[in-house]
């Protein structure tokens, strides 16, 4: 065994976490975009309160967040009956996962593109309103694109964060071999067994080279996109 | 035809306009915070008056005692902007589009007109400001208004871009049949551009008159 050559378990964690991820930030994009816009363009009452509730799971223990999870969505709780009866079982499966890594993730993403849509300038979106477009329209056509490196920003730091997520991972659908230990967890899990060294450092790598690139590819497409 | 009879009360000052308007320029005349620019956002819907009406044409635009207040979008009003606001992230191409309703039809005329051919693929970031509002006004024409209001479009030019674009716009009533509202507080624009002038004093239209 070497630093370079993973084996099937280890590639089972780095697909694993991959899906988890990817399915975490692809759902979540969509409200994403909803509550940054909401944020960042509307006055409502509640507002603040909204904002806290939405930035919780970022300051929130991750444990904690897993915890609650469970109570919920877990094969006894108000959602994970109702989902469980559907045919979607959350808790102990790969959605769960997912779940857990979009909970913890979201703040991060709806930050960014708040940010981002902030900086958007209001006049462009008010002349093309004048030009006939609807909200719908203005949005997708004006406020989306210029915002796009800031949207691009937080879809790979919520990306990031799903890869490294832990705590909440763990605590609500547990360290399940092929079906829940992702990437942290598979080296954590290294790290208790006598001789896992290498494959810990292994993973770690791993780890490494994904958040490389994905921080790489957005920076490539936020300098493409500059105006 | 353009009736107006609006009131915003705001919470220093209360704008009040009450006027008809014909075909041709009526600019709007006063002095900087006399309340112009309020006055024809509330036409364009991006304000919302207090109360009163606004009628263009037989169309209801808004109407507080009937609940009537279009959106900008539906309101068949062009709007040129003091600082262009073209998109910066199209092309002069698209920036011209963007309001058409037939995407397909022929911008030539209108691009020859207002003499900007040559820069059909340009970013607007790489435009003068004269060529960033004949590039504006085009693309208000292009979305077929019904009248088009225009906000100080000179005020960050050159002495020669304000005399290029004033033969412009001097231009668009007679050739595209589209009356203008233009904000100005400046009085050499009146004698050159109004066929009609509004003055605006603390908030209201005090007088109109023919030029």
């Amino acid at each position: 065994m070497n630093l370079f050559e993973l084996t099937a378990a280890e590639w089972q964690a780095i697909r694993l976490s991959l899906l988890v991820g990817v399915t975490a930030v692809v759902c979540t994009l969509p409200f994403g975009l909803f509550f940054g816009w909401l944020l960042a363009r509307k006055e409502f009452f509640g507002k603040n309160l909204l904002n806290t509730l939405l930035h919780l799971p970022m300051v929130v223990p991750p444990v904690v967040t897993g915890y609650l999870l469970l109570l919920l969505f877990g094969n006894s709780g108000f959602f994970g009956k109702i989902l469980s009866n559907l045919g979607i079982p959350i808790a102990f499966t790969w959605r769960g996962a997912a779940l857990a890594s979009a909970v913890v993730s979201f703040p991060l993403m709806v930050r960014s593109i708040r940010i981002a849509m902030e900086l958007v300038d209001v006049g462009l979106e008010s002349a093309a309103r004048t030009l006939g477009a609807s909200r719908l329209k203005v949005f997708f056509t004006i406020t989306v694109p210029l915002a796009f490196p800031g949207i691009v920003a937080g879809v790979v730091m919520a990306f990031a964060r799903s890869l490294g997520e832990f705590g909440s991972t763990i605590t609500f659908v547990s360290n399940i071999p092929g079906e829940t230990r992702t990437l942290p967890l598979a080296l954590y899990s290294q790290l208790q067994v006598p001789g896992g060294e290498m494959a810990a450092a292994r993973l770690a790598v791993v780890s490494l080279i994904i958040a490389f690139g994905a921080m790489f590819a957005s920076e490539y497409l936020a300098r493409k996109r500059k105006i | 035809m353009l009736t107006v009879d609006i009131v915003k009360e705001l919470p220093d000052i209360t704008i009040s306009a009450k006027m008809s308007l014909d075909m041709g320029i009526t600019v709007l005349f006063g002095s900087s915070g006399a309340g112009k620019s309020t006055i024809i956002n509330m036409l364009a819907g991006l304000i919302k008056p207090t109360k009163g009406s606004i009628t263009l044409n037989e169309q209801v635009l808004f109407d507080s005692e009937r609940g009537i207040n279009l959106p900008p979008e539906r309101r068949d009003v062009g709007y040129i902007f003091q600082d262009g606001r073209l998109f910066p992230h199209m092309t002069v191409r698209k920036n011209l589009q963007y309001g058409m309703k037939d995407k397909g039809a022929d911008i030539d005329e209108i691009v020859s007109i207002l003499g900007i051919e040559g820069l059909l693929d340009r970013r607007p970031n790489t435009l003068s400001g004269g060529e960033k509002q004949r590039v504006a006004i085009g693309r208000a024409i292009l979305s077929s208004p019904k009248i088009l209001l225009m906000d100080e479009p000179m005020a960050s030019l050159d002495s020669a871009r304000k005399e290029e674009l004033i033969s412009y716009i001097d231009k668009i009533p007679t050739l595209f049949n589209i009356p203008i509202v233009y904000v100005s507080h400046s009085l050499d624009e009146v004698n050159r551009l109004a066929d009609c002038v509004a003055t605006v004093k603390d908030g209201a239209v005090v007088s109109l008159e023919s030029n």
